[in-house]
């Protein structure tokens, strides 16, 4: 229990639940199979890209290019299955190769130049989206091939409303928690996950010990590269067009869950668990308000206050567990104060 | 003749046209404790790198190691001969737990891309067990303090198979009881064969348990010595090349008069209690005790920056408002805290602009313009005056060596004429030869007439360079010695009569 309490994902947790209260007294819509299944299909977009920010900021980097990467690997890999035909595996191949390719990009430039990762992928970012903008003329693709809309309506579980219609567990749904299982593996019980916390805690401590730290910082930024590559295909599957500025400003707010669930700015802490949450906390936010008919326009501003006073409490709370003192002038002088020589002569 | 476990010869190593390492022939026996001294600068930490792995000497040089000829040592062959490394950082990871950490080494070095938490949870137990101490394994290694930190690092580098045991200043964030706790965990691995070498410009505590002490300077080797010949100043010699004297500071306060600082019954809660001070023009009066004990909180107190709940204050009879910094200066108090590199200096930024930042309102043109062409003349001054050694004015205080970082605070200081001047650790982490200049220079500012207090954990630093010396303990003025008629062991076995 002591353990539970000093966790950042209690909190998190509790106040989603707290939120589930309050929305599911003002609308009982919202705590149903159907929303819920609904919540984790529209949101595994946002929760594939959190993964791969939460990778950078373990390993005490951050990226802002990573929806840039998203949309050219989404833009590209459909082009070339509408040329050349293709399949579902084949498109996520390819996507995934043009996102490592990117992201190790911004992992070897920061490190060869040690340029601080928030300008190399600021740079990037506008590199990469610009060439997109340029070679594609901001044309949007609306036809798919056609198995992008077969396997985007696959559900491994299905059920029916009342009324008889279909809903259920969806395919992206379990790519999503795929990965996120896959990544939690990988952090926990791999010499490679620990490596990204080694660094993030110290860079020269990590470097000591062993650990290559070019190769990690590639791999972590080629490892962001692939989420979003797959991130950008499964945007393709929610919403079945591709626009080449519809990701491209979403930055913020997937590095806002992953913090929102634990992961620090600084490096070295986070878990896959934790960011889940953080997701799931600002899908429900954003959920809720509509089941309970806020206008939209208040959305960041609910989010605003719920970072703050998520983050801003457990980093109060540690802050309060580190003032210790040694001295207490309460307790009476233990010995008569000695004096050799006495005053000054 | 006994088993030569490490043996160097010729070792030269140049970096960039400067030739760090001349000719060294160096070599540590089977379970030696064996201690490398020398000045910043001095090569101490290029032969560790080459010793370790890390860098390779020039052509030329000869290394064996367990009665292998190494034509190139590189870490991972360093590490397999058992040469481990403790950084004076210790180069832990603050963010992951005391088991992790501690099995980090082994992990890394496994065939296995797998971690096994069970194996680490044994890793960590058996390691603690080999230095007999225990140490929470799931708490976060940030969360430690500096000593279990270090006890953390020792077991790390004794999961694997260690033969020699090179630890890099590992006394400096000690408290001398710690420091004896370390040394009975090192006299402990002799007896298991495993040999150890301090890197130290502090070798007081270390040269009772040393078996012989290699010194250099300059890149160069002035000797290996059995401990037993040496004493401090015969180190300290052979350090700088140079006898240094130490003249214990004496001042004669009939002329004196009236009190410069006077404080009394200052208190504040878990910080001090009971404090009466006074302080005469021209005198230096050292503050000691152990870490813990209150001398920083009361010094930051005296500078405005820890506000007392209870008690006066007095500058040259005036009341001194210890609740703001800006009154506390204008009345002519300065501060130079204790870890300079953090809160003393702005190291991006020129000398000559860290230098002016107290004094730029001296400074102005008649319409509120900084005067460069005065203030340059007041760097000028200040820079000759304190001996700094500088390329240029305009040249960042990162690029100055210990040394004349600690005088750039000084002279900022200094420049703003202050009556009382007080110095937290003013020479921590300094080399012998910088010390004593920095000494020199205070005593000058005292005999001008400027009363200084001299916060240090070093009872020497204390004791020759203060006259009068106030011993804390738990918030409290315990003790109170005059320099001229006590020595160095009365002191010390006063303070650890109360230590705790």
């Amino acid at each position: 229990m002591k353990q539970l309490l000093k966790r950042h994902e209690t909190y998190v947790l509790a106040i989603i639940i707290i939120f589930s209260l309050i929305i599911t007294s003002i609308n009982p819509n919202f705590l149903t199979l159907e929303n819920m299944f609904d919540l984790l299909k529209s949101n595994a977009f946002i929760g594939i890209l959190a993964i791969g920010v939460l990778f950078v900021l373990i390993s005490g980097g951050i990226d802002i290019s990573f929806a840039a990467t998203a949309t050219i690997a989404e833009y590209l890999t459909v082009i070339v299955c509408l040329k050349i035909g293709g399949s579902m595996i084949f498109a996520f191949l390819m996507a995934i190769f043009i996102g490592i390719l990117l992201g190790a990009i911004n992992g070897y430039l920061i490190d060869r130049f040690s340029i601080p990762p928030i300008i190399t992928t600021i740079a990037t970012m506008n590199l990469y989206y610009g060439l997109l903008i340029v070679f594609s003329k901001g044309k949007w693709l609306y036809t798919l091939p056609p198995y992008f809309r077969s396997f985007a309506d696959i559900r491994v579980l299905t059920l029916y409303t009342k009324d008889g219609l279909p809903y259920g567990i969806s395919i992206i749904t379990v790519i999503w928690f795929a990965l996120m299982v896959l990544a939690s593996l990988l952090l926990i019980y791999t010499r490679l996950g620990r490596s990204i916390y080694a660094i993030g805690g110290d860079v020269i401590s990590a470097q000591r010990v062993g650990i290559r730290v070019r190769f990690m910082r590639i791999f972590v930024y080629a490892f962001m590269g692939a989420m979003a590559a797959i991130a950008g295909i499964v945007q393709a599957l929610l919403v079945q067009t591709v626009a080449p500025n519809s990701i491209v400003g979403k930055e913020l707010n997937v590095i806002a869950a992953v913090v929102l669930g634990g992961a620090s700015l600084a490096g070295g802490v986070g878990t896959v668990f934790g960011m889940f949450l953080g997701v799931m906390l600002l899908a429900i936010v954003q959920n809720g308000m509509t089941l309970m008919k806020i206008p939209a326009v208040w959305y960041d501003v609910f989010v605003g206050l719920v970072i703050i006073i998520s983050v801003g409490f457990s980093s109060w709370k540690a802050k309060k567990s580190k003032v210790t003192s040694l001295i207490d002038v309460q307790e009476q002088s233990p010995q008569e104060k000695l004096s050799v020589q006495g005053g000054i002569s | 003749m006994e088993n030569q476990f490490l043996s160097m010869q010729h070792i030269n190593k140049r970096y960039a046209g400067v030739q760090a390492l001349h000719d060294i022939d160096f070599s540590i026996r089977e379970g030696e404790i064996h201690c490398l001294a020398g000045t910043n600068g001095s090569g101490k930490s290029t032969l560790v790198k080459i010793i370790s792995g890390v860098e390779q000497p020039d052509e030329g040089s000869l290394i064996t190691i367990d009665g292998n000829a190494c034509h190139h040592l590189s870490r991972m062959d360093a590490l397999r001969y058992g040469i481990q490394v403790i950084y004076q950082d210790l180069s832990l990871f603050p963010n992951l737990s005391v088991k992790e950490n501690i099995s980090m080494g082994e992990t890394m070095a496994a065939k296995s891309h797998f971690i096994s938490w069970k194996g680490n949870h044994e890793i960590a137990l058996n390691a603690m067990k080999k230095i007999g101490v225990t140490l929470p394994l799931d708490t976060t290694v940030a969360d430690l303090t500096m000593a279990d930190q270090q006890l953390v690092a020792i077991s790390r580098a004794l999961t694997r198979d260690v033969r020699l045991l090179i630890l890099d200043e590992p006394t400096t964030a000690l408290t001398k009881k710690e420091v004896n706790a370390l040394l009975a965990v090192i006299k402990d691995l002799k007896k298991k064969g495993i040999a150890t070498l301090f890197i130290s410009h502090k070798l007081n505590e270390l040269i009772e348990v040393a078996d012989r002490v290699t010194i250099l300077r300059d890149g160069e080797k002035t000797g290996c010595f059995p401990s037993s010949e040496l004493d401090d100043k015969k180190i300290e010699f052979h350090m700088t090349g140079a006898n240094t004297s130490y003249t214990p500071y004496h001042v004669s306060l009939a002329s004196s008069g009236q009190p410069l600082l006077q404080c009394s019954q200052l208190q504040k809660e878990h910080n001090f209690a009971d404090i009466d001070l006074t302080v005469y023009p021209g005198e230096i009066v050292g503050i000691t005790g152990l870490l813990g004990s209150g001398r920083t909180e009361l010094a930051l107190a005296l500078f405005g920056l820890n506000p007392p709940t209870s008690g006066t204050c007095y500058l040259n009879g005036k009341k001194l408002n210890l609740n703001s910094v800006g009154d506390v200066v204008d009345a002519g108090v300065a501060y130079v805290p204790e870890n300079r590199l953090v809160e003393g200096l702005i190291l991006e930024q020129s000398i000559a602009k860290n230098i002016v930042m107290t004094i730029l309102d001296d400074h102005l043109t008649k319409f509120g313009l900084l005067d460069e062409k005065r203030l340059q003349e007041s760097v000028a001054a200040l820079v000759d005056e304190l001996g700094i050694k500088i390329p240029s004015a305009e040249s960042a205080v990162r690029t100055l060596s210990g040394g004349n970082q600690q005088r750039v605070v000084l002279a900022k200081w200094i420049a703003t004429a202050p009556k009382l001047f007080i110095l937290d650790n003013p020479t921590v982490g300094i080399d012998v030869a910088a010390k004593s200049s920095i000494h020199t220079i205070i005593k000058e500012l005292a005999r001008d007439g400027m009363g200084i207090m001299i916060i240090s954990d070093e009872i020497p630093e204390v004791l020759y360079n203060c006259n009068r010396v106030l011993v804390m303990n738990r918030g409290r003025i315990i003790g109170e010695f005059e320099s001229s008629r006590t020595t160095e062991d009365e002191m010390q076995s006063f303070i650890d009569s109360h230590a705790v």
